[in-house]
């Protein structure tokens, strides 16, 4: 059987041999086209596979940029802080570390236990923002489950003095209020990442790819000047306190850069804990809110007629006995003066029949345009969340009535910020100048409103105010000439006036000379029986004047002689 | 030919050993680098910490009460003061 075997040879079929050929061929192709495909086609997704076993992409924090004063000191700063979270299925430990734990988080034992006991959630916040020490103290616990991460939390070293003005951020650092709103793009800083292997333990054993870098935030520099904001509230409280009034603001404006050199609005609150806050603490009374002036809107009535040349300072306007009668409405005036005053004495002594006699001379589509380029029913455009644009109304829907109130400011709403804009026309010689909350250094250029000739008049006016005789000689201070102007408004409440509800306020400039200071003060609702805006808003201003004067070395303009002060109630009083 | 093989296995052999040498010294380098990054970032902390702290010394409420209480001092008279302007060609 054997050598039958191996004598004749089996000569096999060719095609099996081939068969085998092909399959075996087969199968090499198909090993090499999945290697191509696993290789070349799908590399990328199975190296970023293989890469998310060991390799973990860190987030890079950038620094929020620092609000500064105009002197370089901080009013905003971002400082790193703490926050600890928790796996809760792998916290381990024991009660006693759970109370030092709480003890040191600052978080209620029954709250801890509550947060820790929902074991299906992978992440829950024990506490956030804590100081670094804390955070240290709670590292060392070595507890397993526990974990840290860094964030950044806001601190406004200025406190309540600069609330309004600079706003604040939320827990995760954006802008919610104020500069820190307005300017979110130029402060926040952009986040980066890096791709980073980690080992077993999640240290970083090698930095692969730095994906984006991180980018800080820019620093803000303000052209408020932190002395002369803390003068400017420290005597706007006192003057709160002193007449029992409910709230109040008070602005400082340099008059050659356009610069808000002050913006206090009070009550305020603290930013750094804003736990209780009231809509009234965080009102922006001097930006955001508008109110029927009064008196401190006659100068510009006053500066149309001159520059129509319908009267000069020393024309006499008759304002007799009697009130003045338009319509069914009546104007009175507390001092009636026989004889008539002239224009430069119903600014001193603020008469509303004079002004509204001056103001019925005039076309309304005119005192609608001095209005209007005074920049009242207009916001102003410093870029600053919720400006106030008041309210003017067009011209064709004044009746005559309304036409003369408006010459001493009822019938029309401005914030205090846009009253004190309008009143650099009459420092900078005839020019309006536009205002800015940043550092500015240089001199901004202004728009020409009325001539400098009618400026200067009206500004010798406005000094005259100031003097005894005037409505506000409490303005005054030793060293400086000022000139202002007083405004006393009842308030609007429902609809009508409120017959025992004022707002006072007082509008000068400093020194009278060359003016380089305008200042505003409003005060909302005193109530110590005093509410002339002459008693009441006027002291404020001298207080402000004087010491921002002093601050910023303007040379003297008036001998230094102590100013006497009026006895009780010599101003002349007004009614608006 | 063996020879070549040979120098060959020598140049392999000293490029093995310099991987691994710089290798090594790269997570070194590595490690210190996060030790330094680890510094700047506690330095950053205290920055923080000095920054608040100098503003919150540097209140101008606080100074006012230091200046006029403990050490006694008050604004000059305006009369004393003598305000020199500054010989500019302007």
């Amino acid at each position: 059987m054997s050598a039958v075997a191996t004598s004749s040879i089996v000569r096999l079929p060719v095609w099996r041999a081939r068969a085998v050929m092909a399959a075996l061929l087969a199968a090499f192709a198909v090993l090499a086209g999945r290697s191509v495909y696993l290789q070349a086609l799908h590399t990328d997704f199975l190296q970023g596979k293989g890469e998310a076993r060991y390799s973990r992409v860190l987030e890079i924090p950038g620094t929020r940029g620092r609000i500064l004063d105009r002197n370089g000191e901080a009013l905003a700063i971002s400082t790193p802080v703490q926050s600890v979270w928790a796996i809760p299925g792998d916290v381990e430990a024991s009660p006693a570390q759970l109370r030092k734990l709480g003890a040191l988080l600052g978080v209620e034992p029954r709250e801890l236990k509550k947060k820790l006991g929902d074991i299906s959630r992978d992440f829950v916040y024990l506490k956030r923002q804590i100081a670094p020490e804390q955070a240290e103290q709670v590292a060392r616990l070595g507890l397993a489950g526990i974990y840290q991460h860094r964030e950044f939390r806001r601190y406004y070293p200025g406190g309540e003095l600069t609330a309004h003005l600079v706003g604040f951020t939320g827990v995760d650092e954006a802008g919610q209020e104020g500069i820190e709103l307005a300017h979110q793009a130029t402060l926040g800083g952009v986040p980066g990442s890096r791709r980073v292997i980690k080992d077993r333990l999640g240290h970083v054993v090698e930095d692969i790819e730095s994906i984006r870098a991180a980018q800080d935030g820019k620093d803000l520099q303000l052209a408020i000047d932190g002395k002369i904001q803390s003068l400017a509230y420290g005597a706007l409280k006192a003057a709160l306190v002193g007449h029992r009034a409910k709230a109040g603001a008070a602005v400082v404006i340099d008059v050659r850069s356009g610069e808000v050199l002050a913006l206090v609005n009070l009550p305020t609150f603290n930013p750094n804990n804003r736990a209780r806050l009231s809509g009234e603490q965080l009102r922006n009374r001097a930006l955001t809110d508008s109110f029927e002036p009064g008196s401190t809107l006659k100068p510009f009535t006053v500066a149309l007629a001159l520059e129509e040349g319908k009267v000069t300072p020393r024309t006499v306007v008759s304002v007799g006995r009697d009130p003045l009668r338009i319509a069914s409405y009546t104007i009175h005036d507390p001092h009636p003066e026989p004889g008539g005053i002239s224009v430069a004495q119903v600014i001193q002594r603020s008469s509303n029949v004079g002004a509204a006699k001056i103001a019925l001379a005039l076309p309304r589509e005119d005192m609608w345009d001095m209005f209007n380029r005074a920049g009242f029913g207009a916001a102003p455009q410093l870029g600053f969340p919720g400006e106030a644009s008041g309210k003017l109304r067009p011209a064709r829907s004044w009746r005559p009535v309304e036409q003369a109130t408006m010459a001493y400011g009822h019938g029309i709403s401005v914030s205090l910020l846009q009253l004190a804009r309008a009143y650099t026309m009459f420092a900078r010689d005839g020019e309006i100048v536009p205002l800015t909350l940043l550092k500015a250094d240089a001199p901004a250029a202004g728009t020409r409103v009325i001539s400098a000739q009618t400026a200067r008049e009206v500004r010798a006016m406005l000094e005259l105010a100031v003097q005894p005789g005037g409505t506000a000689p409490r303005a005054r201070i030793m060293g400086w000439r000022v000139a202002g102007k007083t405004g006393t408004a009842h308030k609007q409440e429902n609809g009508g006036y409120a017959p025992d509800k004022y707002i006072s306020s007082f509008v000068g400039l400093a020194p009278a000379s060359a003016p380089r200071l305008v200042i505003a003060v409003m005060i909302d609702e005193p109530s110590d029986g005093k509410y002339y805006g002459g008693v009441v808003a006027a002291p404020v201003f001298a207080q402000v004047a004087q010491g921002a004067l002093r601050l910023l070395n303007v040379p003297h303009d008036a001998p230094l002689e102590p100013v006497p002060l009026p006895g009780e109630g010599e101003e002349a009083k007004e009614s608006t | 030919m063996a020879k070549l093989n040979l120098l060959l296995l020598l140049v392999l052999i000293v490029c093995a050993l310099g991987l691994v040498t710089s290798q090594h010294k790269a997570r070194k380098l590595f490690s210190e680098l996060e030790r330094e990054q680890a510094r700047a970032r506690e330095l950053d902390v205290e920055y923080g910490k000095l920054q608040l702290e100098a503003s919150t010394w540097g209140l101008h409420a606080r100074i006012e009460k230091v200046a006029t209480g403990t050490l006694g001092m008050r604004t000059p008279d305006p009369r004393r003061v003598r305000i020199v302007e500054r010989e500019a060609a302007q």
